[in-house]
């Protein structure tokens, strides 16, 4: 996107600097957006939601039938209200906790795929790197029950922290499966290896591989503190928990992190288990195809052709929508089911997550090892299709590396480094022995 | 200078010098601040811009690891460091001139280690232009994970290694460590359990908890069950020698 805009604004001189400047402030605050207007919209869904459950309307006032600005009018309300800090508190660390709970669950999204190619970077472990950073905001939450000063807070957060830690356990091994599936870690690579019609979605890929997304959305459940598990806050009966202390926009944060990091999970849910940007009919492509556009890869450095436009915008729709209707479900599930007390909280984890990941874990590897059907019409060589291709890569740069072998990089080169350097290194051997050609 | 030519070289100096810049004030407020929370908080900081160090270095899996492992588990250690010293004796740690000097001659070695280490290392003796280092859309974590399954993917063609026969990579050192920490993840779950039984104080009161929690549980043998418990307390004269048996035979009930 930077050199887009340095091509035809601000020049290649000594002004190109603002291109890149441009480029990221573009991306933050479109990520930026996805957190903030995203929770004004869930919250709004929540109360509609949580409405029509109880047989209720909801809100229906402020701005219109719908009652579509009740979240405006609480953030309004929200800002008009006193920062208050507490006597006893760390004020520093008082202070400081939203930002990082809320920094935590805003800076997964720079590595999550809205659609091919539209992601604020390109993060090739990134399954890796959005659990590692959405385990990140639980920190706030300690920060903000140690902060506040009262033991009331303090044993919330503990409580909340204890849950959130162990629910990562049985997280991270659903995650697994479809990483070990589609053979790599790169959210928009498992993305696309889910292309075509609904059949080829990973959650239909076996039994077993439907029930871990369903344990999956189980403990990404858990894991963001919502009910039946949010027994650490239960805001109607134990007056919250680690954010007592909190009033006003400093409060607002927790829950823009909270709702941030629920679209987080089932945006993840979506790529990993429901087929990423693609739909379940593949509108896009055929669109796409009769456009005459070529699918690029990425709306990057090129202006990119009018099928390239309509698949991303499409894909992000798909995706999105898809990730709504994952909130919608966590909310429907919030006012349907009885909170669980803390008991059964653990051995929900303990006794019936975690083994059941296992052997779902284990089902999924035989299933794939056996070859038994699936629905899915990727067979090994067209996935293989979409693999990072490295080995190949390797073995035909492998061929051209020997004359090179004498180079520095290639001396020094330590083994797990190994690959990478050669490969740079031949990428250099061939442009090399290209222009001599 | 050389190093200016490419535009975005601009941007890879001014991160570094960000994150490494606060990598290390946030590792200098650890050392400074006294309060055992704002230290496991600069400390996170800290491990997180070395993070933002390896992302920027183009190695994406390392620095998940380092988010995952480094921070993670600092985040972990804080929360069992408020749980368990959340009181007025623990929270500030006062450090003894001794505790000062010991430490200085630790880190100050390891840091010299370090530096003769990093200096004497001919590529990094001289700023090089960043266009001749590869950043490259790292592979790094499959051939990793190959590695630590057994196929080492950088020797299959290297005829004379001793490695490329079997191609055992680090099958046998990963195996070695991953039932290395199921033996320290079993310890210290078994020390988790008899703590939870030991506290010579709280004997009672947790056995009265257990066996109301009993009651609730199987009213049939509640009859039994309490007075074995009631028994086995007069019993047990000693509550610190005899209480682990206790706890199994309670188990057991």
């Amino acid at each position: 996107m930077a050199e887009f805009f340095n091509e035809y604004i601000f020049g290649n001189g000594p002004w190109s600097w603002l291109g890149y400047v441009v480029a990221a402030l573009i991306a933050c605050i479109l990520v930026i957006h996805v957190v903030a207007v995203g929770a004004m919209g869930f919250i709004w869904l929540e109360r509609k939601v949580a409405g029509r459950i109880q047989d209720r309307l909801g809100p229906t006032r402020v701005g219109g039938k719908f009652g579509w600005l009740q979240t405006l009018a609480d953030g309004i309300k929200l800002i008009a209200k006193e920062d208050f800090t507490p006597d006893v508190a760390d004020r520093f660390l008082f202070k400081i906790a939203p930002y990082v709970a809320f920094a935590a669950s805003f800076s997964a999204f720079i590595a999550l795929p809205f659609a091919d190619g539209v992601v604020a970077n390109h993060v090739n472990t990134a399954v890796f790197f959005v659990l590692a950073v959405l385990g990140l905001e639980v920190f706030g939450v300690i920060l903000a029950g140690y902060g506040s000063g009262s033991k009331w807070s303090l044993f919330g957060a503990m409580r909340e922290a204890a849950q959130v830690v162990s629910y990562e356990v049985p997280l991270g091994m659903c995650v697994v499966v479809p990483v070990f599936l589609c053979g790599t870690m790169n959210l928009t690579t498992i993305g696309n290896m889910q292309e075509g019609f609904i059949t080829n979605w990973l959650v239909f890929n076996d039994p077993f591989t439907f029930v871990i997304a369903m344990v999956y959305f189980t403990c990404a459940t858990a894991s963001v503190n919502r009910a039946p598990f949010d027994l650490a806050e239960a805001e109607s009966e134990l007056v919250a928990g680690f954010h007592t202390e909190y009033s006003g926009l400093r409060w607002s944060l927790f829950f823009m992190a909270e709702y941030g990091s629920m679209f987080l999970v089932s945006g993840l849910a979506v790529i990993l288990f429901f087929g990423g940007s693609n739909g379940p009919i593949p509108v896009g492509d055929w669109l796409a195809n009769l456009l005459g556009g070529v699918k690029e890869g990425s709306i990057g450095a090129n202006l990119p052709s009018l099928g390239a436009i309509t698949v991303g915008v499409i894909g992000v729709a798909n995706f999105i929508l898809k990730g709504v209707i994952g909130v919608i479900v966590m909310i429907w599930i919030r006012w349907t089911f009885p909170r669980l007390r803390i008991d059964q909280v653990m051995s929900m984890c303990l006794k019936y997550c975690v083994p059941i990941a296992a052997f779902g874990f284990i089902g999924a590897v035989g299933w794939e090892v056996l070859d038994l059907p699936t629905p899915n019409n990727l067979d090994e060589k067209s996935r293989y299709e979409y693999h990072e291709k490295w080995s190949h890569e390797y073995l035909e740069t492998q061929q051209q590396t020997k004359p090179a072998a004498n180079d520095r990089h290639a001396r020094q080169a330590v083994p797990t480094e190994a690959i990478i350097t050669t490969v740079a290194v031949s990428q250099n051997a061939v442009e090399v022995n290209g222009g001599k050609q | 200078m050389e190093l200016m030519a490419v535009s975005w070289a601009y941007w890879h100096q001014f991160f570094f010098i960000i994150f490494a810049g606060s990598a290390i004030g946030f590792g200098c407020g650890v050392l400074i601040s006294q309060n055992i929370v704002r230290m496991a908080f600069y400390l996170v900081l800290s491990l997180g811009s070395t993070a933002g160090l390896f992302f920027l270095a183009g190695a994406e899996f390392v620095g998940a690891m380092q988010l995952m492992i480094y921070v993670g588990g600092t985040m972990v250690l804080l929360i069992f460091g408020v749980m368990l010293t959340a009181q007025k004796d623990f929270v500030n740690m006062k450090t003894h001139t001794h505790d000062w000097i010991l430490a200085t001659v630790v880190g100050g070695s390891l840091l010299m280690v370090l530096l003769f280490v990093a200096f004497g290392s001919e590529d990094w003796r001289s700023p090089q232009d960043p266009t001749d280092a590869h950043i490259v859309d790292t592979k790094a974590a499959t051939p990793l994970g190959l590695a630590l399954t057994g196929v080492r993917v950088d020797k299959l063609d290297d005829l004379n290694d001793p490695l490329n026969q079997g191609k055992s990579g680090y099958l046998m050192p990963f195996i070695i460590i991953s039932v290395h920490l199921l033996v320290v993840l079993i310890g210290a779950a078994y020390m988790a359990r008899t703590k939870k039984l030991s506290h010579a104080t709280g004997l009672r009161s947790s056995r009265a908890r257990l066996s109301v929690f009993k009651m609730e549980e199987e009213d049939e043998v509640l009859e039994e069950e309490t007075y074995v418990v009631l028994r086995k307390d007069k019993q047990a004269t000693n509550p610190l020698d005899t209480n682990d048996d206790n706890a199994d035979n309670l188990d057991e009930a």
